[in-house]
């Protein structure tokens, strides 16, 4: 971990604001997810979730296929798919685009595969005005930041903050009120809508059998995106297809209630190609950009392809003892959280930040909550050893010496005891987490005090067994 | 090797598959239609959208539906949908309400300066409070988006229980226009220290109007 990695999570966990508004925010997010897919609510919540993870399982396995099979349907209804190997294909596409239409406004629709792919950055380096519309991204593109939460962008914003952010970059008065900065919001936003010549979207899903990009939302800025303009380019990764229309029946259930506890969002959008012949409005032009970056890597390994069935619904960020501590800014790529964790090293190398895929305790409250059934856990320990064993210098010889001598402990239940017995008196002596290697796990931590009695002292004194 | 091509034979290669390698059928689909009385259905529709904070009328006749709608819009102005079944009801002539855009500049000046948008709805589904909207000819897609009070005239013959039975009527939905919306109560976000806050970008309010005369429905 770099040292600027370091202080960017001491100040995130320093940060009592920030620790107040992530904690709350996760928690609503949680609290109203868990009554959604309560059994009261929707009692076929497992059985929708193997469903979905059989769904996802069978497309990507056959996923040649079925990119093979969206092309002819989204060619048949009169629009076309470009195929981009990485981020700089696709801008260049978006960029030919553009000048061939003249357009220098694009609006933009919140896509975690554009940040992904930092296709704003790449546009606006050739001139080109990209504005997102989403509330929330706006609001941190005004602010020069990247998003916080893969559902909730400016989860870290107090209304203060937006009031300066607002007052300092669209030069309008200071306004506290969320309600009154909205609608500066939808004010200054509509005037963009209007006059973009395109509109770019990410997509929630794209539907083999009929050509279609589904995408959801609550705010109506897709919708605008995606209608408004005379271009629609929806930008999205491969992993995103599912095979039929009737599959969204399953996969929607799950989005919504997953990510904020919404049986569905108050837009769904499901949009096969350009204007129809007679139809008033909608795009003239639908492209879909198909983006690997990287994906065919993941798909490769049978084992971690599993990796890909994210629909981003961001549950287990909620549930993540570890995304609610340090946020979403610390971890290295556009993806946060426990899904961050394992896909960034997938993307990436494991070799870059191999520190990834152990900010994690395992403690399994992801697996639990992935509507796709997505076992991260497993998945951050085939990555650990992976670690190990390509980046050489991870892992310290002293580190090493340690798990050589628990393991060689475990093999000796007398000289065990002996030593957890000396263990628990050190934990409990004035100067322990102090000094010595606890003393820098300590800083930012509380030191456990050991429980009084060892589960072996437990076991030994336990009431008989009563046969009945 | 075409980009096409070459992307296909990496996702190919990646999989160890061949190019037209057969496929086996996906898992079956997973839908569940419960019973439900069309009595039932039109509450459950009542209760799920004002729980969104959308307003609910049931009317028993065109002549009924039109004076709603006179009632909510005014003297407008208002932007209606070339639905057939609003022009019978006589609420595309009604003052205040333009109607008959064919031409798409003129739809979204017109949707700009309106205070409401009025359409039909292709279906309507109880168990989420939400309308169905399929583009066409007759049903534009700016109307339910750009005025900031949405009204939509359905039919209760139309009303489904949930998006499984859509599923099952409409397994297809782009082969029946180029956008499907479905609609589930206001525009809202909580991007600003998750306070509700409606009407972001699309409508801030929402009227359904359910029309119980079937007979004259198409």
């Amino acid at each position: 971990m770099s040292p600027e990695q370091r202080d960017g999570i001491r100040q995130a966990v320093g940060n009592p604001k920030l620790q107040l508004a992530l904690y709350s925010a996760t928690a609503r997010l949680l609290e109203k997810r868990l009554e959604a897919v309560s059994s009261r609510q929707l009692p076929s919540y497992q059985q929708l979730r193997e469903q979905a993870h059989q769904l996802k399982r069978h497309t990507l396995d056959h996923l040649d296929h079925y990119i093979v099979e969206f092309e002819s349907n989204v060619i048949a209804h009169g629009g076309k798919v470009v195929f981009a190997q990485n981020g700089e294909e696709a801008a260049d596409f978006v960029l030919g685009l553009a000048h061939a239409k003249g357009a220098s406004l694009i609006v933009k629709s919140k896509s975690m595969t554009t940040e992904e792919i930092r296709l704003n950055e790449r546009l606006e380096h050739h001139k080109l005005a990209v504005v997102e519309t989403d509330l929330g991204e706006y609001i941190i593109q005004l602010a020069g930041e990247r998003p916080f939460h893969i559902i909730a962008p400016a989860v870290h914003k107090t209304r203060q903050d937006i009031a300066g952010i607002f007052q300092k970059e669209l030069g309008v008065a200071r306004d506290e009120d969320p309600e009154h900065q909205a609608m500066i919001a939808r004010k200054t936003l509509r005037e963009k809508f209007l006059t973009a010549g395109i509109g770019i979207s990410g997509a929630n899903f794209l539907v083999a059998d009929s050509g279609a990009v589904v995408l959801v939302e609550n705010e109506g800025n897709i919708r605008l995106c995606t209608t408004a303009p005379r271009v629609h380019v929806a930008v999205a990764g491969i992993e995103k297809l599912i095979p039929r229309a009737q599959d969204l029946a399953v996969f929607l259930k799950l989005l919504g209630r997953s990510a904020t506890g919404q049986p569905l969002t108050a837009y769904t959008s499901f949009l096969s190609g350009p204007r129809r012949l007679g139809e008033v409005d909608g795009p003239d032009e639908f492209y879909v950009v198909l983006l690997d970056n990287g994906r065919t890597r993941l798909l490769a390994d049978p084992d971690k392809r599993q990796s890909l069935y994210c629909i981003r619904c961001g549950a287990c960020l909620n549930v993540c003892p570890v995304y609610r501590k340090i946020g979403g800014h610390n971890y290295p790529w556009a993806y946060s959280g426990p899904i961050g964790a394992i896909i960034t090293p997938q993307y990436l190398g494991v070799t870059k930040d191999p520190w990834l895929p152990f900010a994690s305790s395992l403690c399994g409250a992801c697996a639990e909550v992935c509507p796709v059934k997505i076992d991260i856990p497993k998945i951050l320990l085939d990555l650990r050893k992976e670690v190990i064993e390509r980046s050489p210098g991870f892992s310290t010889s002293a580190e090493k010496s340690a798990f050589r001598l628990y393991a060689w402990l475990m093999k000796r239940p007398k000289l065990y005891a002996l030593a957890a017995a000396a263990g628990r008196r050190l934990a409990r002596l004035p100067f322990a987490g102090k000094v010595g290697p606890a003393a820098k796990w300590a800083r930012e931590r509380e030191l456990p005090v050991p429980a009084a009695k060892s589960f072996r002292q437990l076991w030994r004194e336990r009431p008989p067994r009563t046969n009945q | 090797m075409s980009s096409r091509e070459a992307f296909l034979e990496g996702v190919r290669k990646a999989l160890g598959r061949k190019s037209g390698q057969p496929v086996p059928a996906p898992p079956s689909p997973l839908l569940s239609i419960p019973a439900i009385t069309p009595a039932a259905l039109i509450t459950m529709f009542q209760q799920r959208l004002e729980a969104l904070g959308g307003v609910f009328h049931l009317v028993a006749t065109q002549e009924q539906a039109c004076r709603q709608v006179e009632t909510i819009v005014g003297n407008g102005p208002a932007v209606a949908s070339n639905n057939g079944v609003l022009v019978k009801a006589g609420i595309t002539s009604l003052a205040g309400v333009q109607s008959g855009f064919l031409e798409e500049a003129a739809l979204r000046e017109a949707c700009t300066n309106a205070a409401f948008g009025i359409t039909g709805a292709d279906y309507a589904m109880a168990e989420t409070g939400t309308l169905v909207l399929f583009s066409s000819p007759a049903e534009a897609r700016l109307i339910s988006l750009l005025p900031p009070v949405h009204i939509a005239l359905v039919a209760a013959s139309r009303l489904l229980t949930g998006i499984d039975e859509l599923a099952a009527i409409a397994p297809n939905p782009a082969g029946l226009g180029s956008s499907m919306v479905l609609i589930t109560g206001p525009s809202r976000s909580a991007d600003i220290e998750m306070i509700l806050v409606r009407g972001v970008h699309g409508p801030r309010a929402i009227h359904v109007i359910v029309l119980e005369e079937e007979s004259r429905i198409p």
